[in-house]
């Protein structure tokens, strides 16, 4: 079993300057990817609260417009593509209710037996699933173009606790763990006879040996990952020893304040009635 | 200056049965002790115990002391006895943070916890890294690691807290012969560079032959025999203990039950 290639063994030697080896000084590169996690959080703050806050299309419409440029730039779009479609099940949901069921109104597009969809109906199903992708997607970028390692010493440098540094870390890791974990009791269920496959309803049967064996492995796994942290001096009193710290800058603090006062005058503006 | 078991009897929480002891047991600076047993003989148990896990962290209650160094392990806290005697564990995802992005941070996840100069903590880590041997693996990513990588990885994180002994409960159970080989190695290597004392459960008693010093079989959770690890595996009691003899003692047996003379010579490769 090799334990690494000589080009590997060749970029572990370690830097000159503090013997820290660049894979772990790693910069980002790009405009976007470089700047301050906490700065691309209160980016993504400021677009989903103006998806949410600009009345009618305008909100949505431009804050997506956006993020596609940023997604396009950053490289990101396929992804941010791809994890957009697990949202598909809930705007269809979000459609379907509103389309046929949106109290008060009365401007039916047709009647299709006992149901009629409504123009309304299907403005405001299209208007909400537009701030919901909006939404989803500026969490999306936000989360695609920052190194969670980065986004956790930011948090630490902030002063958040090594408790809620590592819950962060521990939550954004969660659900490609899980997904992980679910595909690989999959493929034991699977090699021991359950047949995944086909009519849905043998799929939602699938679910209940998938579901046992997916928590009660968490739940066991949770003794044993306390205990090695415990073996790593987790609950050490004191601060955290930070290797690296993010860049941060005049600039991006001054982007901050910007994007917290416009969050806050959008907010105000709504509740005054002056925006729509 | 040792691990010191003295009397020690241990109940989890909620159960009337001790799961270990009585059990006075010592392991040495230095040396390599094995623990073999059946399954649900108090491998784990004793581990948890001597590292001072439990109950400190698992709870239950211990009866009897465990002394590291002359100190009660009851006094100290989790942090503090992560400086005196490191613990590995036989699930190899379970060790690691996974918030971090290479095997690099991975070992200094220890040490920066500890709050170290940023200085000493690269220090211990590349230190680390070296006495496990696989400083080549520092600039990969934890999560796309070999289950015996992840393991080493593991054991290079312990050790970046410069423990002087070392508690290992399985750590080549989910290993293949490769990655086991991979991790005896590391041991013989870490034993040798940090003279750390080892205490290691293990099934694999080929593994134990190889490394061990000294042995404990453990039968429900007492002492069913101990003593230097070439006497103990070739004890005949030991396939009644629900414990497999390591090859060379049952190939010598087959031999032997053969009627086959071995010559001096002959013994000598055996071993």
């Amino acid at each position: 079993m090799s334990i690494g290639t000589p080009a590997q063994i060749a970029s572990a030697a370690p830097d000159s300057r503090r013997g820290l080896p660049d894979y772990v000084l790693r910069r980002p590169t790009g405009l976007y990817r470089s700047l301050n996690p906490a700065t691309k959080l209160a980016i993504a703050a400021l677009q989903v609260v103006a998806a949410f806050v600009v009345p009618g299309w305008l909100g949505p419409v431009a804050v997506l417009a956006v993020l596609v440029v940023v997604a396009v730039a950053t490289r990101t779009l396929r992804d941010t593509v791809r994890i957009g479609l697990a949202a598909v099940p809930l705007v269809v949901s979000i459609m379907v209710v509103n389309l046929f069921l949106l109290p008060g109104a009365a401007d039916p597009i047709g009647r299709f037996g006992p149901l009629a969809p409504t123009w309304t109906g299907l403005q405001f199903g299209l208007l909400t699933s537009a701030r919901l992708l909006a939404f989803s997607t500026a969490i999306t970028v936000a989360y695609l173009t920052t190194p969670v390692d980065d986004l956790l010493a930011d948090l630490s440098r902030r002063g958040l606790g090594r408790r809620g540094v590592f819950v962060v870390g521990a939550g954004v890791q969660m659900v490609p763990r899980t997904l992980e974990r679910a595909g690989e009791i999959m493929d034991a269920q699977r090699a021991r006879g359950l047949d995944t496959e086909g009519r849905i309803w043998r799929r939602a049967r699938a679910v209940v040996p998938l579901a046992g064996p997916l928590v009660l492995g968490a739940l066991t796994e949770v003794e044993e990952r306390t205990m090695a942290l415990e073996a790593r001096a987790f609950s050490a009193p004191g601060r955290q020893t930070l290797l690296r710290v993010p860049a941060d800058s005049t600039r991006e603090r001054l982007i901050r304040w910007i994007a917290l006062a416009a969050i806050l005058a959008m907010a105000a503006l709504r509740l005054t009635g002056r925006m729509g | 200056m040792a691990i010191e078991l003295v009397g020690a009897t241990y109940r989890y929480a909620g159960t009337a049965v001790p799961a270990l002891g009585p059990l006075d047991l010592r392991v040495e600076p230095g040396a390599v002790t094995g623990v073999v047993g059946a399954n649900d003989s108090g491998k784990t148990t004793l581990c948890l115990v001597a590292a001072g896990m439990a109950p400190a962290v698992v709870g239950g209650k211990l009866a009897g002391s465990v002394i590291i160094d002359g100190v009660d392990a009851a006094g100290l806290r989790p942090h503090e006895l992560a400086q005196l005697c490191g613990l590995l564990l036989q699930h190899a995802a379970t060790q690691l943070t996974h918030t971090t992005a290479t095997v690099f941070e991975e070992v200094a996840f220890g040490p920066c916890n500890l709050g170290l100069p940023a200085n000493d903590v690269i220090e211990r880590v590349w230190g680390a890294l070296g006495a496990v041997g696989i400083d080549a693996l520092a600039p990969r990513d934890p999560a796309r690691l070999s289950g015996g990588q992840a393991q080493l990885v593991a054991l290079a994180a312990v050790l970046a807290l410069r423990p002087r002994y070392l508690v290992l409960d399985e750590p080549t159970s989910e290993l293949d012969p490769a990655g086991t080989a991979m991790v005896a190695d590391a041991l013989v290597r870490a034993a040798r560079e940090t003279g750390a004392g080892i205490l290691l459960a293990e099934h694999k008693t080929d593994v134990l032959a190889r490394i061990a010093d000294r042995m404990v079989v453990l039968d429900a959770g007492t002492a069913a025999i101990s003593g230097g690890a070439p006497e103990v595996l070739a004890d005949p009691r030991l396939a009644g203990l629900g414990v497999d003899p390591p090859v060379r003692v049952r190939l010598e047996r087959a031999i032997l039950s053969a009627g086959i003379e071995l010559s001096t010579s002959a013994r000598e490769v055996l071993a």
